[in-house]
């Protein structure tokens, strides 16, 4: 890419990585922070960003056009979060140049998650049938809950791709936890209604939500902090309102 | 009880990967929970108030999280997310539910109120440990 300032480059690297972050879920005031710093180990005299889970607006000098950055897609991948925080971190110690900055952040965004979809499957199935045992369930269960939990998890992600509202494609994928539940007690493999719901469920909790939402209201981002529990109650809501429904249908 | 410290321990790990968490960090993360696990355990046997034992549980979390963000040089949430999902009170969820669709209202407001305060006891844990590591930093400086 060729650059006409040094300057732009500057925004570009910046709003690059508060991009990166932003869209794997990081908290909104760690991305402002990062920018920030980036921003000024460059350089830029006066950075300012506005940060919101939805957009980025990010000015670098008074006389410098401000940018303003549209995110729309939000999935949770941890590693890139501590990719990006390295990163910057170097920047700050001047160890990298703006241009080598780039070129490593782009390769990060067009990276694969570090973990295949099969093992990710594999571990919702995992967390679902060990929670049963921690919530004192019986191992008589066990293998239920391992198998829906799995198969929920799995609907939620492949509901998300096709439908693209997320509270829809939790609802559904709780429904047919709920459906499962039920129709593995009736064939007589599951025991304890309840504990397998339960546990099933575990994988659809908005745990990064309700984390990151205290976080960046604890750190001033009203507006951050309020929507990400707005998006967290809807989560918990949209969770429950999908085994209601499988309760009034038996 | 030992079998509940150590799926705890699995669980959180496995948590862990589904959020992407870099093999290297793994451990950390299922400690972490395990020690949530631990403590929730040790404040319930001594009849301690859950809503509390969640409180103090979410604290410790919080703390740790921090210690091994200093240490390992990583933000703090990665740690902090697998420890506090196997403490989001699920089964008062589910409770709450359950009998709000079989209308039993008044037990289903009870369910729910519990579950409400066991939530925002996570919150405020959260906040406790931010808030002190905060005042560490300004004593410091």
């Amino acid at each position: 890419m060729y650059y006409r300032k040094e300057t732009n480059q500057i925004d570009e690297v910046c709003l690059l990585a508060g991009k990166i972050m932003l869209q794997s879920g990081a908290e909104t005031y760690r991305v402002e922070d990062t920018m920030m710093r980036m921003a000024r180990s460059f350089g830029g005299n006066d950075p300012q960003c506005y940060v919101t889970p939805t957009g980025i607006i990010f000015s670098l000098h008074g006389a410098e056009k401000t940018k303003l950055l549209r995110i729309t897609k939000r999935t949770t991948n941890l590693n890139k979060v501590i990719i990006v925080n390295n990163i910057s971190r170097s920047i700050s110690k001047g160890n990298i140049s703006a241009e080598e900055a780039y070129k490593m952040l782009i390769q990060i965004e067009e990276g694969n998650p570090q973990y295949p979809l099969s093992i990710t499957i594999a571990s919702a199935s995992i967390a679902s049938g060990f929670s049963l045992i921690m919530f004192n369930g019986g191992w008589n269960d066990f293998l239920s809950s391992f198998i829906i939990g799995g198969s929920g998890f799995s609907c939620l992600i492949y509901l998300d791709r096709l439908l693209n509202i997320k509270f829809f494609a939790e609802f559904l994928a709780s429904l047919v936890i709920g459906l499962m539940s039920y129709f593995f007690i009736n064939i007589g493999v599951g025991h304890d209604l309840s504990n397998i719901i339960i546990s099933s469920v575990m994988p659809l909790v908005p745990g990064l939500l309700i984390t990151n939402a205290v976080r960046d209201l604890m750190a001033g981002h009203l507006v951050s902090g309020l929507s990400k529990g707005a998006e967290a109650s809807l989560t918990a809501f949209a969770i429950s309102s999908g085994i209601a429904i499988v309760f009034s249908l038996f | 009880m030992i079998v509940q410290i150590l799926t705890n321990f699995i669980v959180s790990g496995a948590f862990a990967v589904i959020f992407n968490v870099p093999l290297n960090s793994l451990l950390q993360c299922c400690l972490v929970g395990m020690i949530s696990r631990l403590l929730l355990i040790l404040l319930d046997s001594n009849n301690i108030d859950a809503v509390l034992a969640t409180l103090t549980a979410t604290f410790f979390i919080g703390i740790i999280s921090q210690i091994f963000a200093k240490i390992y040089k990583m933000p703090t949430i990665v740690f902090t997310i697998p420890g506090i999902i196997p403490l989001v009170p699920g089964g008062l969820a589910y409770n709450a539910t359950r009998n709000f669709v079989e209308d039993h209202y008044d037990l289903a407001i009870q369910f729910a109120a519990r579950a409400l305060m066991t939530a925002g006891a996570i919150a405020v844990g959260l906040v406790l440990s931010v808030a002190l590591t905060q005042i560490l930093k300004i004593r410091k400086a």
